[in-house]
């Protein structure tokens, strides 16, 4: 029973300081009162990729911080392993979509919040799914996902004919990763400041064995388990690709290695280390995901809001000694393929979009196949799915100047895969096309209209 | 229940069985149980620590709703304690829960038996008069605190304890014993059996390092009577050396002896951190000393006798390039001396435990050997008492970081967050805390302030305006995620943080002081 003294505190008391009161140390456009508060809840939305050990940190801290309106995508399932730190989650969702089971826990607890799951990969979403947010919040483990989703909040981002950028194009991200005891918080305004491919050098390329040592000269354990993973398997199972969830397969390799190592005398193959090596299981503990999470949901508040200076721009944090926290302030490559005006491509306006479609497919510094095009929003050619292919090949004749509303200049978006071989990832390219030949009064238009 | 070893499956590769049991074996108490301390159990609650005891007072109101995961519509009036309580039960059915609702301070002032009885407490939200008197209870009682504040977008931890000994530290990059430059008889005579100049390729390649470099060190050695390189022009024509052995363009394993010859060059012996734990008062031990500095004494007997100035061998190579043969027997000889290090450590523990009257046996042989191959890593906390630091912290540090751009904000919030709580002692309320009073509470606060500085012996010195204005503009507020940060702070480290941490929310420029 709640009795008069305790209706009297409003549920916003504590976050109401924050935001309702002036203060010096503040962002610029920072403007104190009700209205901020109400507008925060009623027109922010925020997306949160990961449902993971920082998503569901990331959805309680957010829902806490004063939104109301929050998405969630992420395309696993609740695993047992989860549950040391992935605290929505119970022993009875095993097997459940991530992202629905935290959206709903989320919501029963914290009234009012309204959050939308997704449960699916990010690149099954149209680009217009992202561009409907204030700002994207990353709670992801791989690279690859990293990458893709700024490079889509990266496209969102338009420049004005001196190559500066509209800052009301510009889509925040704030970035979290752990690992261990490890982990950092970044803040990335496209355009302004280092986006995830200006400093990919933060992240360096997992080490692989070659394969000459795993075959002829193992040493280790872990050279034990890929080879019975990675040589062996196939040998044996003709066609059938290795899958690292069935627990049968895993047994297998795991025996296959067992005998390996005793052959060559080399101890430590275990169970628990052949899953560690083959599924590359990054360590993980509820700590460190919430201290990273609370960093990156304190961000947001701030970017939204204005209510005190935003982090600049880069936060690493390391608990395994004592604790280091440590604020780095990158710079951004200004000729960077990603967050940059973009590579231009000048144009004839007689060239067809199929022609177009060969020359960046052929461009050296792109790499990109099997590409998809698409002008403010609209889809100029699809690869897929294949009704959206054979609705949009018949553009594939007409000239790229038409399609594009003959302006002299413009935005176009390619998707596609990069990369070779194993190394084969969604990536998403913008250029600026510029036709030959036509006059470039437009130009102002481009800044306001684009 | 969940198989616990598929739960914990991520943390057991941080710390291993060995970590798991002592966090089981664990029992917590917390001490109000807003954000900042529900957020710290969730992350102990989820890793599986024995268990938790909430001791909060208030009963939960509209306002703690915006503020903390915890407790939600249905708690409304009930008591905070008791809300917090059953949802993180819900969190690890393994987890022991239980509250007790009661507000700290009173257990603090009638009841100081009652912290005994934990392995660990952790305070949050005590103001300092608080502090000063847990702080003395848990010493006597000698029970580990932890102190925990947010307050608007700053906040500090700091542990106190004794003292706080870590065997297994784990450190991020910590040289691996080798002994390269001063290898043990057998390791000698295995590199004597290894023919550097064969003429059969295959094998040329698949020399590891260890043997190409033991031995390079050895004949560098005879040309200089008995040196090895110290200057940069004789480590360069040590690599030079190295290099000029090489019969193709493709010898990993040579490329990998360039690249570890500062191995070589590693100073001998044991490190200054290692010394100074030896030279410590306590290693002279007595029938009351601790399992830690029983260990201690057996390894300092060791390195003075068998060891020959080092400490036992830790056991372990890294992977390098090598045949297969060659790599597995050293791997052999590596752990066999390490077996025979442990053996002797265990001797001496047994016969030192003896002479000062305890049961030889009471100290298990995991436990030595666990020492022992952590040996040159041990680290040893000690805590001041935090009214030490309060009345008389170390001034030069104190006016280094009042003068040291990286940490004015850091130290500022110190100050301050020491200044509200003189402040509410003398007002009865925090400054800012209402609405109508702030210009009033800002000048109060700067008084406060100024007058906490020349105490402290830090005359002169003076904290912005701006600063102080942010200060009352948080009124005393918990936010969710500026907890959530200070929670996940003090979940657990392997080496647990020295100092106070001071939270920066604003640039997130936090800092520890050493105070």
């Amino acid at each position: 029973m709640a009795d008069a003294t305790t209706q009297q505190s409003s549920r916003s008391r504590d976050l109401d300081k924050l935001l309702l009161r002036p203060g010096h140390l503040v962002g610029p456009a920072f403007e104190p009162g009700t209205e901020l508060r109400d507008d925060l809840q009623k027109y922010v939305r925020i997306l949160v990729v990961g449902a993971g050990g920082l998503g569901c940190e990331l959805l309680k801290d957010l829902a806490l911080s004063g939104f109301k309106n929050l998405e969630v995508i992420d395309m696993d399932r609740i695993e047992v392993s989860n549950l040391n730190r992935q605290f929505l989650f119970r022993l009875e969702d095993v097997g459940k979509p991530k992202a629905e089971v935290a959206a709903k826990r989320v919501m029963e607890r914290v009234s009012g919040v309204n959050i939308v799951p997704h449960f699916c990969r990010i690149e099954d979403k149209e680009l217009e799914f992202y561009s409907e947010f204030s700002i994207i919040v990353l709670g992801l483990d791989s690279i690859e996902a990293r990458s893709y989703i700024n490079a889509v909040a990266c496209g969102f981002l338009e420049y004005d004919s001196n190559d500066n950028p509209q800052e009301q194009t510009m889509k925040p991200m704030v970035d979290g990763g752990t690992e261990g005891f490890k982990g950092h918080a970044r803040v990335i305004l496209p355009g302004m400041t280092p986006c995830f491919e200006c400093t990919i050098w933060l992240f360096p390329p997992q080490v692989k064995f070659p394969l000459c040592t795993l075959a002829e000269t193992p040493r280790t354990a872990a050279h034990c388990i890929e080879y019975a993973h990675l040589i062996k398997w196939d040998e044996v199972h003709s066609g059938k690709s290795f899958d690292p969830d069935n627990p049968e397969h895993m047994q297998w390799v795991y025996l296959e290695a067992a005998k390996r190592a005793e052959l060559f005398g080399i101890p430590g193959v275990t169970y628990s280390l052949t899953q560690g090596v083959v599924k590359n299981i990054i360590p993980a503990i509820a700590s460190t995901n919430a201290i990273i999470s609370a960093a990156c949901a304190l961000e947001t508040l701030k970017i939204a809001s204005g209510c005190s200076k935003t982090l600049s721009n880069y936060l690493t944090y390391n608990g395994v000694e004592g604790l280091h926290t440590k604020v780095t302030e990158f710079v951004k490559d200004k000729d960077c393929l990603v967050c940059g005006p973009g590579i231009l491509i000048e144009l004839d306006t007689s060239v067809t979009l199929k022609m177009f479609i060969d020359l960046v497919e052929d461009h050296p510094k792109l790499l990109v196949s099997g590409a998809s095009v698409t002008h403010r929003g609209k889809n100029l050619y699809m690869q897929a799915p294949p009704v959206l292919e054979e609705m949009t090949r018949s553009n594939l004749s007409l000239p790229l100047f038409e399609l594009m509303d003959k302006f002299p200049k413009g935005v176009v978006h390619v998707t596609g895969t990069a990369g070779k071989g194993d190394n084969r990832q969604s990536c998403l390219r913008k250029l600026r096309v510029a036709f030959k030949g036509v006059d470039g009064i437009t130009d102002t238009d481009m800044a306001g209209g684009a | 229940m969940a198989e616990p070893k598929t739960k914990y499956d991520r943390q057991l590769r941080i710390w291993g069985e060995q970590g798991q049991t002592a966090l089981e074996k664990a029992s917590i108490c917390l001490l109000n149980c807003g954000p900042t301390g529900s957020e710290t159990l969730k992350n102990l609650v989820l890793g599986g620590i024995g268990s938790i005891t909430v001791v909060d007072g208030s009963k939960v109101e509209n306002g703690d709703l915006g503020n903390n995961f915890m407790v939600s519509e249905s708690s409304l009036g009930q008591p905070k304690a008791k809300c917090v309580c059953a949802f993180l039960q819900e969190l690890n059915d393994a987890v022991k829960a239980k509250f007790i609702e009661e507000h700290p301070v009173t257990l603090i002032e009638t009841n100081p038996s009652f912290f005994s009885q934990f392995t660990l407490v952790v305070a949050t939200q005590l103001v300092e008069d608080s502090m000063v008197k847990l702080d003395r209870i848990c010493r006597d009682a000698n029970v580990m605190l932890i102190f925990a504040r947010s307050y608007g977008l700053s906040g500090f931890v700091r542990i106190s304890v004794k003292e706080h000994a870590v065997i297994e530290s784990k450190p991020d990059h910590f040289l691996d014993d080798l002994r390269l430059n001063n290898p043990w008889p057998e390791l000698k005579e295995f590199t004597e059996n290894i023919d550097l100049d064969t003429s059969d390729p295959v094998a040329h390649k698949h020399t590891p390092y260890i043997l190409i470099l033991v031995k390079m060190a050895k004949e560098w050695a005879k040309g200089h009577s008995g040196r090895l390189p110290s200057t940069r022009e004789e480590k360069r024509e040590f690599k030079e050396l190295i290099k000029s052995k090489m019969i193709a363009l493709d010898e990993d394993n040579y490329k990998e002896a360039i690249e570890a010859s500062f191995k070589v060059f590693a100073s001998r012996g044991i490190s200054s951190n290692l010394t100074r734990i030896l030279d410590d008062t306590c290693s002279e031990v007595e029938s009351s000393s601790s399992d830690f500095w029983v260990m201690v004494a057996a390894l300092k007997e060791f390195i003075a006798n068998e060891g020959g100035g080092e400490a036992p061998l830790e056991g372990s190579i890294p992977d390098m390039t090598s045949s297969t043969e060659l790599y597995v027997n050293l791997q052999k000889l590596y752990q066999a001396k390490a077996e025979a290090d442990i053996l002797v450590v265990e001797q001496r523990v047994r016969d030192i435990l003896k002479k000062i009257g305890r049961d030889p046996y009471s100290i298990s042989k995991a436990v030595i050997k666990s020492f022992c191959k952590n040996a040159r890593k041990l680290t040893v906390c000690r805590y001041k008492l935090i009214e030490e630091e309060f009345n008389s912290p170390i001034l030069p540090e104190m006016q280094k970081y009042l003068t040291d751009e990286e940490y004015s904000v850091a130290v500022g919030f110190y100050i301050l967050l020491r200044a509200v709580d003189r402040f509410s002692a003398n007002y009865n309320t925090f400054p800012g805390q209402f609405d109508g009073a702030m210009d009033e509470d800002i000048s109060r606060l700067k008084t406060t302030a100024v007058s906490l500085l020349s105490d402290l012996g830090c005359n002169g010195s003076t904290l912005t305006e701006d600063l102080i204005n942010e200060m009352c503009r948080y009124g005393a507020a918990e936010l969710h995620a500026v907890a959530a940060y200070i929670g996940g702070l003090i979940t657990r480290q392997f080496v647990p943080m020295r100092g106070t941490f001071i939270f920066n929310g604003i640039d997130h420029k936090s800092q520890l002081l050493s105070l």
